[in-house]
């Protein structure tokens, strides 16, 4: 008990000091997790993907069409069980700031696809019996307090006009990582209305999902599918969901970069503060070290109460740090959770959280540590008086 | 209490304490300095602290090295103490060639052998009285049961049974000081050094912690080394050792 009396009460004999280097710890770990959490939500798409499905769009941009008479020839691809489509809607809910994704999409081919959408049997029902029907996500009915029943306007910005869909069904997901956060509607609504106001906008759709009766099939139903069509006016790309959702993060890719760089700097920056705070500490106390010294005990033991210091006070901050981490990513999820639809703390991150904290620790008392273990008695004792 | 010490630190310290009584009286001595010279060296400059000390001290003795500032009697302590080692010479305590050991060992030797009592008490501020003369039992094989027993022995020769739960900043100069003197004590060790002891403590507070140390080299049969500007601290020692810019002066 003797040597972590001595470490704890060594720890807060300056209490402001340790106060403030704790604060300082607790900011750096959150703003770590708060980081990697932002950057793990941007590849949580990507990794809910399914394996078996691929998706097939435009190879010159996704935000050309492909006309909707591909998917009969794509059926007939070796491979594929089943295909189904969806189009980007990009519509305005009240105002702008109201941002989700929603999409017009071959309902009961797409919701057979997914299964990871959990949908009540007869909401499910009642979605594929109403053309104006819609179905919401969990976390994005929570968001916006919608109820079965409720009508929903949407302002298209793509596709003109004020829409309102009858919110037939509340999906949740099958996994931790699903997204639920989307809006789905029907894409035959869409396309009736469209072909009726602009003739020329009609039975086309953003992408193809087919389903795979073999997911190791993937490469050669991709050619197959792209072949298909080559040399066509509507040539298309075809890839893995996972391929096709990593294309999106790579448009962010210099983004994630900066966020993972500016995560680490801030570990460096409060490394650096704690660095200063524990050599300043030792140096206050060569006198006491010395005194130790003379006593006869050794200059580990010097070395290992100033590291159990550092240590001691950077993995409180890294657990505070770590646990203020979660209400901050669930504010910062109720805020832009619809744009990052899988924002949760992982496992991982919170492993390198605890990490980073005692990293933090260890290098800030290194140096500390390693002079107040070479001064010599004599020395350490002039320093008081 | 030195029965209690004894039993706490073990066979060999009794024997040391005893061979001590025996040593005073057929005057052998206990600490033994030869030829010991000690230089600093800055740049291409040598300046001289000690040079060419020979100094005998009996066990039990009690002596007092006085001189003026930057005569080396402080170095000569640490030396004999073993916080210092000299450029060249010998010093041996109880036949141990002390400046021939390793770090290591010379620590192990100090806590065995060497009670510390220095000017500014240097008491580790986050401990309490008790805290503070407990603390070179930390190095030992004792029992929590055997240290508790210990220590309150000490605080009780001090006088500060009262006042074991105080931090050193909830006790006057004096009492700060016996806390040191207890903790110096606390080991039993063979040797006692003890650096102007008195001073930082006005005249009747320097009167109690004199005492203090006779009776400790009365009573307990204690060798003491004490650095000293004060004559009277010096008077009341067996023997004055005098240095003059590094050399003894008989």
């Amino acid at each position: 008990m003797f040597v972590p009396l001595l470490v704890l009460r060594n720890a807060f004999r300056h209490k402001l000091r340790t106060t403030l280097t704790i604060v300082g710890i607790i900011v750096a770990i959150a703003a770590f997790g708060m980081l990697r959490t932002i950057v793990d939500a941007w590849y949580a798409g990507a990794n809910a993907s399914s394996s078996a499905r691929l998706v097939t769009r435009s190879s010159v941009s996704l935000v050309f069409a492909l006309p909707l008479t591909y998917a009969q020839k794509i059926r007939q691809v070796d491979g594929i069980t089943s295909v189904a489509w969806a189009n980007w809607f990009g519509g305005v809910y009240i105002n702008e700031r109201n941002f989700f994704a929603q999409f017009a999409i071959s309902a009961p081919t797409y919701l057979a696809m997914y299964p990871e959408f959990v949908l009540p049997d007869d909401e499910r029902r009642a979605f594929l019996a109403d053309r104006v029907g819609a179905i919401a996500g969990r976390k994005l009915a929570d968001k916006y307090g919608w109820k079965v029943g409720d009508q929903i306007p949407l302002r298209g910005t793509i596709y003109p006009g004020t829409w309102t869909f009858n919110l037939r069904g509340i999906y949740d997901g099958a996994q931790e990582g699903t997204d639920t956060s989307t809006f789905f509607f029907h894409f035959d609504y869409l396309n009736e209305t469209i072909k009726r106001q602009f003739p020329g906008r009609g039975d086309q759709t953003g992408v193809f999902v087919e389903e795979l009766s073999n997911a190791d099939d993937a490469a050669a139903v991709s050619q197959a599918i792209d072949a298909t069509f080559k040399n066509s006016l509507a040539e298309t790309l075809t890839e893995t969901e996972k391929a096709f959702q990593l294309g999106f993060v790579a448009m962010s890719e210099a983004i994630l970069l900066a966020i993972q760089a500016v995560s680490f700097v801030v570990i460096v920056i409060i490394m650096a503060v704690m660095a200063n705070t524990m050599a300043m500490t030792a140096r206050e106390r060569y006198g006491e070290y010395a005194t130790l010294k003379a006593l006869g005990f050794s200059n580990g033991f010097v070395a290992m109460l100033i590291y159990a210091e550092s240590v001691g006070i950077a993995l409180l901050g890294g657990l505070l740090g770590i646990a203020a981490t979660f209400p901050l990513a669930n504010v910062f999820a109720s805020t832009i959770g619809a744009i990052l639809a899988g924002f949760k703390v992982s496992r991982e991150t919170l492993m390198m959280q605890l990490m980073a904290a005692l990293i933090i620790g260890v290098v800030a008392a290194a140096i500390p540590a390693w002079r107040a273990a070479r001064v010599r008695i004599v020395d350490g004792l002039r320093a008081i008086g | 209490m030195t029965a209690a010490l004894q039993r706490a630190t073990g066979p060999a310290a009794a024997s040391a304490s005893e061979s001590g009584a025996v040593d005073r009286a057929s005057a052998m001595p206990l600490v033994s300095v030869r030829a010991l010279t000690k230089y600093y060296v800055r740049g291409d400059q040598v300046i001289p602290v000690l040079v060419d000390i020979d100094l005998d001290v009996a066990a039990g003795d009690y002596i007092a090295l006085m001189g003026p500032s930057g005569s080396g009697k402080s170095t000569l302590l640490n030396m004999i103490a073993g916080i210092d080692k000299p450029s060249s010479g010998e010093v041996r305590v109880a036949g141990v060639d002390i400046a021939r050991l390793s770090d290591a060992d010379l620590a192990l030797w100090r806590a065995t052998h060497v009670g510390f009592i220095f000017q500014f008490y240097n008491l580790m501020p986050v401990l309490t009285a008790f805290g503070n003369i407990e603390l070179p039992l930390q190095l030992t094989s004792l029992s929590r049961r055997e240290r508790r027993e210990r220590v309150e022995t000490a605080l009780a020769l001090v006088g500060l049974t009262d006042r074991a739960t105080h931090l050193p900043n909830e006790l006057s100069g004096g009492q700060q000081q016996r806390v040191a003197i207890a903790r110096a004590l606390i080991t039993d060790p063979t040797l006692i050094v003890a650096d102007e002891p008195t001073g930082d403590l006005d005249r009747t507070t320097a009167e109690e912690i004199l005492g203090l140390l006779e009776r400790l080299n009365d009573e307990l049969g204690k060798t003491v080394i004490m650095v000293t500007h004060d004559p009277k601290a010096a008077e009341k020692a067996h023997r004055l050792v005098h240095l003059e810019k590094g050399v003894l002066v008989v």
